[in-house]
């Protein structure tokens, strides 16, 4: 690189909601600094970029790329590929490209039960029942559209990744202090981490940033938080909400329950958790307060969704990783 | 479900009861089929759903978790919390498609050598009903559809598949 080049900066979204690209122009006067010190060479939300500019690129040439979204589709993945031959460092931006987060739920229904969803219910108008082609002969040539995959995968289990980024989104104080250290580091003032590792969070678990207090207390039922007037002052798990911050990585600061409602998980597993779910069911498990089987279901009919009270965010990236029916089509 | 498919099922077993049932069980020669690969843990406490997950996405058709009698654990009452656990996924694993008989909980003293072979026959034979799991994460099957030969292919695609065109 000449003395007068800057660094190569991407950003890409996939199976994402947009809500990265929000969280990432949220981090302010920052941007001047992303501005300054890279030059955008492809970011679709900001700017006109075509892939066939990305594939023209050298490989490594882009210094940074924040991927978000999950892989959904055959252009995903195509994209996830050609971004990680084209990127130094490509990063895990966010929960969809790191562990699947709510597109990820799809992976409990088939693709024929989504598409059934989405254009064949009550509720929507189509009489004639159109659906999706992958080619179509329109009158200028033939068109297509990328296939539609049986699941969701994670950015990680398409090709090799640099840097996870959790959250969804990420919180932007967060982002600004990764771009921060990424600026520092490409001027030889700081080290980056080792390869792998998650940046712009925490090592432990949302209950050690959360200020309410714990008491080891054990609970009688679960309840969803609109049906009480919750002690502001206690753990909600010990109240009998369904917190997930036990399993749950730091990194937001304790948003959630400091605002009165239980964490969900947005930041993904805790440092050393290797499924997330099994760590909420240990925790929950530890919670009850019944040593008799029937009492103990009782109690857990309060549960009335536990694969989406534990794998909200983390289904596509869960040991398990999809459902019955997303992987046997029926 | 053809006859000779042979299901394997890990057994998480407690050192202080059910292991040493199934001990019991060798030495007495009673019969039990072998399809029970079996691990030791100190206590049923210690078994962590993230193993049940483990041998079920590694291609365990079944899992059958022991202990001590409620009651009985010898860390006072570990147990329980295992029941509690169990219970706990069993509810989520129906979430993804898993049967509850392919994971069990069975609680088995030290001299019930006998009745835990009963109980690991059973098990074989309602799993041998349900066929095998196969879950694809376990088989060569899972991540096929990503091959980087078929990713690139988007632009080569003259047909849908079916179930899209339906
Ligand atoms: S379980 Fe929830 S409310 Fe309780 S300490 Fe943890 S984060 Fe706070
Ligand atoms: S408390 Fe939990 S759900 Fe809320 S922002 Fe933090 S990690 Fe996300
Ligand atoms: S010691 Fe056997 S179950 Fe605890």
């Amino acid at each position: 690189m000449s003395a007068n080049e800057k660094p190569k900066f991407a950003m890409y979204w996939a199976a994402a909601c947009g809500g990265c690209e929000i969280a990432v122009l949220n981090i302010g006067e920052k941007i001047l600094d992303v501005d300054a010190n890279f030059d955008v060479v492809f970011w679709p939300v900001a700017m006109d970029a075509k892939y066939k500019d990305v594939e023209a690129m050298p490989d490594g040439y882009i210094t940074l790329t924040l991927f978000n979204g999950g892989i959904r589709n055959k252009e995903n993945a195509e994209m996830a590929r050609l971004l990680r031959r084209k990127s130094k460092i490509l990063v895990s931006f966010g929960s969809c490209a790191s562990e699947g987060c709510i597109p990820g739920l799809a992976n409990l229904s088939s693709r024929q039960e989504i598409l059934d969803t989405a254009y064949g219910t009550l509720t929507t108008d189509n009489p004639d029942n159109i659906r999706p082609q992958y080619s179509y002969a329109a009158p200028e040539g033939e068109l297509h559209i990328p296939e539609f995959l049986p699941f969701v995968q994670t950015l990680d289990q398409i090709v090799p990744v640099d840097y996870y980024i959790p959250g969804c989104p990420p919180e932007s104080h967060q982002i600004g202090a990764v771009v921060d250290l990424v600026i520092q580091a490409l001027q030889g003032k700081a080290q980056l981490p080792p390869p792998g590792s998650v940046i712009g969070a925490g090592g432990s678990t949302v209950c050690d940033d959360c200020p309410r207090k714990r008491h080891e207390k054990k609970i009688k039922e679960f309840v969803r938080i609109q049906q009480i007037k919750p002690d502001p002052d206690l753990c909600l798990l010990e109240q009998g909400v369904p917190c997930n911050g036990p399993a749950t990585r730091n990194g937001c600061g304790a948003l959630c329950p400091q605002a009165g409602a239980q964490c969900i998980g947005c930041y993904g597993p805790a440092e050393g958790v290797t499924d997330y779910g099994a760590r909420l069911i240990t925790a929950f498990a530890s919670v009850i307060d019944a040593d008799d089987p029937q009492e103990i279901e009782r109690i857990l009919d309060g549960l009335p969704d536990p694969v989406g009270q534990f794998y909200r965010f983390n289904l596509a990236a869960s040991l398990l990783r999809a459902a019955k029916p997303a992987f046997t089509g029926k | 479900m053809s006859d000779t498919f042979e299901p394997v099922i890990i057994g998480f077993t407690c050192n202080w009861c059910s292991y040493r049932a199934a001990d019991l069980a060798g030495t007495a020669r009673v019969k039990y089929p072998p399809n029970v690969r079996l691990i030791r843990l100190m206590c049923s406490g210690r078994l962590d759903p993230t193993f049940v997950l483990h041998a079920l996405a590694n291609g365990a058709d079944a899992v059958m978790i022991t202990g001590c009698h409620p009651g009985e654990c010898h860390y006072i009452e570990q147990n329980y919390k295992a029941l509690r656990r169990f219970l706990l996924l069993r509810r989520t694993l129906a979430g993804m498609g898993i049967e509850p008989q392919r994971v069990q909980l069975v609680w088995a003293s030290a001299a019930e050598g006998a009745r835990l072979a009963e109980e690991i026959a059973r098990i074989v034979e309602e799993v041998r009903a349900l066929g095998p799991l196969h879950w694809p994460t376990s088989t060569d099957l899972y991540g096929k559809p990503f091959s980087e030969e078929e990713a690139f292919s988007v632009t080569k695609e003259t047909s849908a598949p079916a179930e899209v065109n339906a």
